[in-house]
């Protein structure tokens, strides 16, 4: 499965410079589904916590021990949906039983074990459609537009996201804050998720036919193939150099001395920055070399770490902070898919997209818990350092290991 | 089978649904505001007599008697989810809007003094025996709960010279003798002592909590023991009331119990349900806290310091009891 061997575009009408009608409706299911969970996710601490009177502390236990199996699960959807062909099939089952939880979170009741596999499940929920819908835009796209069919889906994805605590906010206004109404809200909007894709999305089975059925052993090979090898040991290190938003707004609010008020502002805007160079930065890699864009995202990265010890404080350095770390996320999400879906071959290619996710979910998890210990050893402002040094080195060895995965594309 | 339907068919359903979804959750809205229930009944400009505690009953402040579940209950019109007094200063935590939570402090008429915007959700709130410090703690998410990052935020408020404190989690720790540092710190349950100085407080880092004891001024803190959270000192300055998690593990639920501070003798109290709650001291002899039914309804009780006796009902319906000087 060399680079040479890319499939040419599959989808049935694929048409340069546009954006397919699949990726669209993708896209309109995504934004659909994250107005639907981010209008949970905006009043769940509250709910939970104030009025379930749940303990964070059994929670937490609660939710750590489900992290695991659902990294696990994503493979496995990855490679039923490979096996089957059946990518909308697996998809649809993931947004569904996302859609589900939302009533179910109410029928939990007071139980901590119950509400923790209630989320545990919205999250696996989560982890089995990622893969497939991505391997789907990358099967409805011609590969020299893949850049920007990324960045429209991750565009109208970080937009529901946006909408989802504004409608949660109306619903509670409507009914004198009932948290019940916020939910069964939440679900019939994941419900209209699910009928779009149902209705609007297509799976690409007709080119795969040919095909040979997909074996264990295929998986196996794929990763024995340098090109992929490559491309999924550089998207570890790359993900072993993102601390996590967690600690760069930690960092900025220890050091800015920022009021309560402005902290939640630190993640909008780093979204909105996001969602507004998604679109751009995805077509300017169809341009340049998704590669190349890719490497200045996390150059982007690197700078707001330098940010965070630097000399420039104030609004300066928070407002330069969040245009940062939004180029970070528009230049890195959708395009290191984009970049790695062409390499991997067509009938494995949900197995190899969820392979990258959960090689970068698990590479977040080591790189978290290291900048926890770096701090504890040297405080904050030398955790800071380097990680910044660690993000250069983390450029030069993917520029190294994927020196040829650019040239594959352009060929 | 889908794949045959014209994009017009399938528009057409798509609206269908569409309707049919939008109805149903408005619906839902519409049943849910018109059952929204009017305040709770208070019972009107009532006289308590006796010891007395404040309280918080559905989401307003009360005064209730401390000694008989029975007694009349005055109902303020305060909004509160947790709330204390001490001296000339009561304190509520009470929701602003839907997403964010302020800390008033009030004077003996209850009237609003001051407001403290807060992160997170509220989850404890003291006042120094004096009136003067003022502590808090809440519960701050991440972003977003697929990220599992749930964490706490203490802060103090000097209400003589104004100083208010959004965090203590940079105050410089020593950890059994050493100087400690770690990025995930969390402080909960603070309670001062007289000189309105020193604190106590449970500091969690590395999956272990500890009792600490604490230097307001000097911005410090040093651990005494393990597994004490949400210590409250006696009236005397002798002992911690406190909850401390069975088998030091809190799935399985907190113990209410009494810390001796010149011997560090642990007595368990003879209360043996599982109660979450920072407890209160009523008088040298008596702790009272909130004991939550598995239905979510929360009720005061009192149990002696002692470990001896049995647990008494205060009051029903009511959480975050805090004792009112007599007067």
């Amino acid at each position: 499965m060399y680079l040479t061997t890319v499939t040419k575009p599959t989808n049935a009408d694929p048409v340069r410079g546009r954006v397919a009608g699949n990726v669209v409706a993708l896209g309109a299911v995504s934004l659909i589904t994250d107005i639907s969970s981010e209008m949970v996710a905006a009043i769940l601490p509250v709910f939970l916590f104030l009025n379930l009177h749940l303990s964070p502390a059994a929670f937490g236990a609660i939710d750590g021990l489900y992290t695991g199996a659902t990294a696990l699960l994503r493979l496995v959807g990855g490679y039923v949906a490979d096996r089957t062909q059946q990518r909308k099939l697996v998809a649809g089952i993931g947004y569904g039983l996302s859609a589900l939880m939302k009533p179910a979170l109410l029928l939990a009741g007071r139980s901590a074990a119950a509400i923790g596999a209630v989320i545990a499940i919205d999250r696996a929920g989560k982890g089995l459609r990622t893969a497939p819908r991505d391997a789907l835009i990358t099967l409805s796209s011609a590969p020299e537009s893949l850049g920007r069919a990324f960045g429209v889906h991750r565009a109208m994805d970080s937009t529901g996201a946006f909408l989802g605590p504004l409608l949660a906010m109306a619903v509670l206004a409507l009914t004198a804050e009932s948290f019940d109404a916020v939910f069964i809200t939440s679900f019939c909007i994941a419900m209209f998720g699910v009928l779009v894709l149902v209705l609007f999305v297509r799976d690409h089975r007709d080119p795969l036919e040919d095909a040979p059925r997909v074996e264990f052993s295929q998986v196996r090979g794929m990763i024995a193939s340098p090109a992929i090898l490559r491309l999924l040991i550089a998207s570890c290190i790359l993900g072993l150099v993102t601390i996590g938003d967690g600690f760069v707004y930690l960092v900025l609010q220890g050091r800015e001395d920022l009021g309560i008020a402005w902290f939640p502002l630190l993640s909008v805007g780093t979204m909105a920055v996001y969602m507004l160079l998604a679109v751009p930065l995805g077509a300017l890699g169809d341009k340049i070399g998704l590669r190349t864009v890719m490497m200045g995202g996390y150059v982007a990265l690197g700078l707001v770490y330098l940010l965070l010890v630097s000399p420039i404080h104030g609004i300066p350095s928070l407002v330069l902070a969040v245009i940062l770390y939004g180029i970070f996320y528009a230049a890195t999400n959708g395009v290191l898919i984009a970049l790695a879906g062409p390499v991997i071959p067509a009938h494995l290619r949900t197995t190899g997209i969820a392979l990258i996710q959960t090689g970068q979910a698990l590479a977040y998890l080591v790189s978290s818990i290291a900048f926890g210990v770096a701090w504890g050893l040297w405080g904050p402002v030398a955790a800071c350092k380097v990680s910044a040094g660690a993000v250069a080195l983390a450029i030069a060895a993917s520029l190294f290991l994927l020196r040829r995965t650019t040239e594959g594309l352009a060929a | 089978m889908i794949d045959r339907l014209s994009l017009r068919a399938r528009m057409l359903i798509a609206a269908g649904g569409a309707a049919l979804l939008v109805a149903a959750a408005l619906a839902y809205v519409v049943v849910t505001r018109d059952g929204a229930k009017a305040t709770p009944a208070s019972d009107g400009a009532v006289v308590v007599d006796g010891p007395r505690m404040l309280v918080v009953s559905e989401r307003k402040l009360a005064t209730v008697s401390a000694t008989d579940v029975s007694g009349p209950r005055e109902v303020h019109d305060v909004d509160c989810v947790r709330s204390y007094v001490a001296g000339d200063t009561s304190v509520c935590l009470r929701p602003k809007d839907a997403w964010t939570h302020t800390l008033v402090t009030m004077n003996g008429q209850l009237k609003d003094a001051h407001e403290y915007q807060l992160p997170g959700v509220p989850s404890r709130a003291r006042v120094s025996d004096s009136g003067r410090m003022v502590s808090w703690t809440t519960f701050v998410s991440g972003d977003s709960y697929t990220s599992s990052g749930m964490s706490t935020r203490t802060g103090v408020i000097d209400t003589t010279t104004g100083d208010y404190v959004p965090s203590i989690e940079h105050f410089s720790v020593t950890l059994d003798g050493k100087p400690y540092r770690a990025a995930d710190v969390n402080y909960w349950g603070v309670s001062f002592a007289d000189d309105d100085n020193t604190f106590y407080a449970t500091l969690a880092t590395g999956g272990q909590r500890y009792l600490v004891r604490g230097n307001f001024t000097a911005e410090t803190v040093e651990t005494l023991a393990t597994n004490v959270e949400c210590p409250s000192i006696s009236p005397d300055g002798t002992r911690l009331a406190f909850k401390q998690a069975i088998d030091n593990d809190p799935l399985k639920g907190w113990r209410i119990s009494v810390l001796e501070l010149s011997t560090m003798k642990v007595t368990d109290l003879s209360e043996t349900r599982s109660i979450d709650d920072q407890p209160a001291w009523l008088d040298d002899e008596t702790v009272a806290y909130t004991f939550r039914a598995t239905d979510g309804v929360p009720s005061v009780w009192s149990v002696p310091a002692d470990g001896t006796g049995t647990p008494t009902k205060l009051a029903d319906n009511a959480e975050s009891p805090a004792p009112l000087a007599h007067g």
